[in-house]
């Protein structure tokens, strides 16, 4: 059938495509440079604590005037880089990378459609994602610089900020809007568009983990999306719902008509993004289940439990948001509800880990690339997730809250934890992608070194959190506890411009090879699931012939079978 | 062409029973409704933290009820002609799709209009969303939350008034070539014109009697 469809120019193709994998490959590089952008933001800030006012080498003297003194960072400088590090990693490198690139490859691909449900909308929701990314990027080139109140945007703080913040604002409402059409695009499509056979508990883990996260984008979003509207009102109009009465900003009264509530931004940045940290985490176990069905060639342990702690997942991190919120003051009864489902929720996310654990036991493991970075995955998350419970519970959260813990805890489940899958991912999927297989050797070394300094970042933090080194401080030696410890800070500053230089094997290995290596069979990894059974790389409308699914998604090493992987997409001779 | 055919365009679904379309439609309406949810979500929290000689009824803070009211009814009326039209190409006649579409879309235009004027008096009284209550420098953000929602929910009603006109005179070329999906089209963009009824039935009582 595709066939029959006439060449598209090179604009239509692939600039405004409407081809789900073309606009997958859009979202992965766009996604893949603001990482990159963000990772920079960083490795700057990384600078400034471990060598504290001194010159930034070799680029110090060409960043701009408002910038650096002397090639030295300035303070304000500081607070931006902090700022947009956090919105560029999850608003536009990890989300659009998961959902963007990998959603819109692979889920049409893995229920055997021809397309997404919506071609339009889903070109529509990548132009906006875009917009809203650029927007972000260019508040930069403003006098007053990007928006510096955190990547959280705490009011009053963020409403009496220089422009770059309502940059920040109009970015998040083209950022929001981009993944508000994508999830309803998602949802539709695995609601309607499964093949035929293709029941809901034959689906692979990763549409699972993809529908879930759609519903959290569709219901979770519109919450800062009235709160955008809020403080743009704050900003542009000079309303108060964010500022108290009697503010007083650098000795002088604010002129404002005050009465508003600075604890209502939180509780509506919070509602999104609570759910947004699941949006983070769930499509990268989604990755993580397909590459270990796949390299234990055993079905996954407790699938049908998994599902369910998944759905579970997602309705209860609609409840917790407020454990981000026990230092303010909102009252114990609040605290002690908050952390009562904080604790709730960890339950699901164990049972999952646990199950992709329990796959490994018996199996026959291929240690592939993506199997050694899903079998990381597995005890990074585990740390991220365990260093998580001191912080859900509010007493030891008021001596964590705000140190350097948070952010190891944090970092240990989108760095290690989710950016580890989402590497899985595009080892595994590459051969699809591209039709060739990436280099084994190269993503070996990638590997080892990625998960070496991966920990020498993010493990020192923990430590220096628990010495009560704030997450917030320009110079972290002002303070003795903090001057103790900092061999630490130093520590994960070198690992972190290590772990750059470990990323170049990867960049050689994605460049290289697209044009060198062996071109890939059609199911290279000998797995189960529909998104193989295409021709490699699958063509416009992707199946020759409508794809029919006779069995679940996992059925490795059946008993009696000719060969250890029996596909969804091949009826078994019984 | 740059969409493939896919299903479930015109035919619903087995399992959800609707086409496509209105399921995403749906979708789209609930996450509406966590945005609007929000927004009094917000004005409750605000409200019950403000004391109450800083927060007036509509009534004392100068809006009009009447006028609140004509536009509820407008708004309610083209909610009827908006479904009239529907059941008219339903049945077939696209003469009477037209006028009761148009007629949906002209009232549309007259909610805009009159909530234009309710703005403009405001305005020409000194009345901005950055003034308190009842002293202009008092801390009340009634006139904050009343300019925010409305504005929000006019900017609604010129979408829906946007993709209507629309609908009226480029979309309807598609009732010659596929009727069906053409009524489903229509039935979309009605269910979005009741949501924003809807939303300001909440609206009027919230802003102008509570």
């Amino acid at each position: 059938m595709s066939e029959a469809h006439p060449e598209l120019g090179f604009w239509r193709k692939y600039v405004f495509a409407t081809d789900h994998k073309v606009i997958g490959i859009q979202y992965g590089i766009s996604a893949l440079v603001f990482l990159f952008i963000g990772f920079c933001l960083m490795m700057l800030m990384r600078w400034q604590l471990a060598y504290p006012g001194e010159a930034i080498p070799l680029i110090g003297g060409l960043l701009r005037e408002s910038w650096v003194n002397q090639g030295a960072m300035l303070p304000n400088f500081y607070n931006q880089l902090g700022a947009m590090h956090g919105t560029i990693m999850v608003f536009m490198g990890i989300v659009p990378l998961a959902v963007g690139a990998f959603g819109n490859f692979v889920v049409p691909l893995q229920i055997g459609a021809r397309d997404m449900a919506f071609p339009r909308l889903n070109m529509m929701s990548y132009q906006a994602f875009i917009i809203g990314g650029l927007v972000m990027l260019t508040s930069f080139l403003l006098p007053g610089g990007a928006a510096s109140s955190g990547w959280t945007s705490y009011a009053p703080l963020a409403v009496i900020a220089t422009t770059g913040q309502t940059f920040w604002l109009i970015g998040m409402i083209f950022l929001i809007a981009s993944s508000l059409l994508g999830a309803i695009n998602f949802i539709v499509t695995i609601v309607h568009l499964r093949a035929e056979g293709l029941t809901f508990f034959r689906l692979p883990f990763f549409v699972w983990s993809q529908l879930v996260t759609a519903f959290l984008l569709l219901l979770a979003f519109p919450a800062l999306q009235a709160a955008a509207v809020f403080q743009l009102m704050d900003r542009l109009v000079g309303t108060s719902f964010f500022l108290p009465s009697g503010l007083v900003v650098g000795g002088e009264p604010l002129a404002a008509v005050g009465g508003g509530s600075p604890l209502l931004w939180q509780h509506l940045f919070w509602f999104l993004a609570h759910p947004e940290v699941y949006v983070l985490i769930l499509p990268g176990m989604g990755i993580i289940a397909e590459v270990i069905a796949n390299n234990t060639r055993k079905p996954l342990w407790g699938y049908r439990t998994m599902v369910y702690s998944l759905l579970f997942l997602g309705f209860m991190s609609f409840t917790v948001w407020a454990h981000h919120m026990f230092l303010t003051g909102m009252g114990t009864t609040m605290s002690t509800f908050f952390q009562a489902t904080t604790m709730i929720i960890s339950i699901p996310s164990v049972i999952i880990l646990s199950c992709l654990l329990i796959t490994l036991w018996g199996g026959s493991i291929r240690f592939s690339v993506p199997m050694l970075f899903a079998l990381a995955f597995l005890p990074m998350f585990g740390i991220g997730g365990l260093t998580g419970l001191p912080l859900g519970l509010a007493v030891p959260d008021v001596y964590l809250h705000d140190s350097y813990y948070i952010i190891g805890h944090f970092h240990y489940i989108v760095a290690p934890g989710t950016i580890f899958a989402l590497f899985a991912g595009i080892y595994h999927w590459y051969p699809k992608v591209t039709g060739r297989a990436m280099n084994v050797t190269l993503g070996k070394i990638h590997f080892w070194l990625s998960f070496l300094f991966m920990n020498g970042i993010f493990m020192p933090m923990l430590f220096e959190g628990m010495a009560g080194v704030s997450r917030r401080l320009f110079d972290p030696t002002i303070y003795a506890h903090g001057a103790a410890v900092h061999g630490l800070t130093v520590m994960t500053s070198w690992s972190a411009w290590c772990l750059a230089l470990a990323q170049i094997p990867f960049v050689i290995n994605f460049f290289w090879s697209m044009r060198k290596q062996e071109r890939a069979e059609e199911n290279p990894w000998q797995a189960t699931t529909l998104e193989w059974a295409t021709p490699t790389p699958p063509p416009h409308g992707n199946f020759p012939e409508t794809p029919v699914v006779y069995c679940g998604p996992y059925e490795y090493s059946v008993p009696g079978a000719a060969r250890d992987f029996s596909p969804q997409f091949v009826k078994q001779e019984v | 062409m740059s969409t493939l055919d896919l299903p479930y365009q015109v035919e619903p679904h087995p399992l959800t029973g609707v086409t496509s379309g209105k399921l995403g439609i749906w979708l789209f309406l609930a996450s509406e409704v966590m945005l609007f949810g929000s927004l009094f979500s917000s004005y409750v929290l605000l409200r019950v933290g403000s004391p109450p000689e800083f927060w007036p009824l509509g009534i004392e803070a100068g809006l009009s009820v009447p006028i609140g009211t004509f536009n509820t009814l407008v708004l309610i009326g083209s909610s009827v002609t908006m479904v009239m039209s529907w059941a008219s190409l339903k049945m077939g006649n696209l003469g009477a799709f037209r006028r009761y579409f148009g007629a949906t879309i002209g009232l549309g235009g007259v909610f805009l209009l009159v909530k234009a004027f309710e703005y403009s008096t405001k305005f020409s009284h000194g009345i901005f969303p950055a003034v308190g209550w009842p002293e202009l420098t008092d801390p009340s953000m009634f006139y904050g939350l009343y300019f925010t929602f409305t504005g929000l929910h006019a900017l609604h009603v010129l979408l829906g008034i946007l993709v209507n006109l629309w609908l009226l005179i480029w979309g309807a070329a598609m009732w010659e070539t596929a009727p069906e999906r053409f009524a489903g089209r229509i039935e979309i963009a009605g269910l979005y014109w009741h949501f924003v009824d809807l939303v300001w039935i909440f609206l009027f009582p919230v802003l102008y009697l509570l």
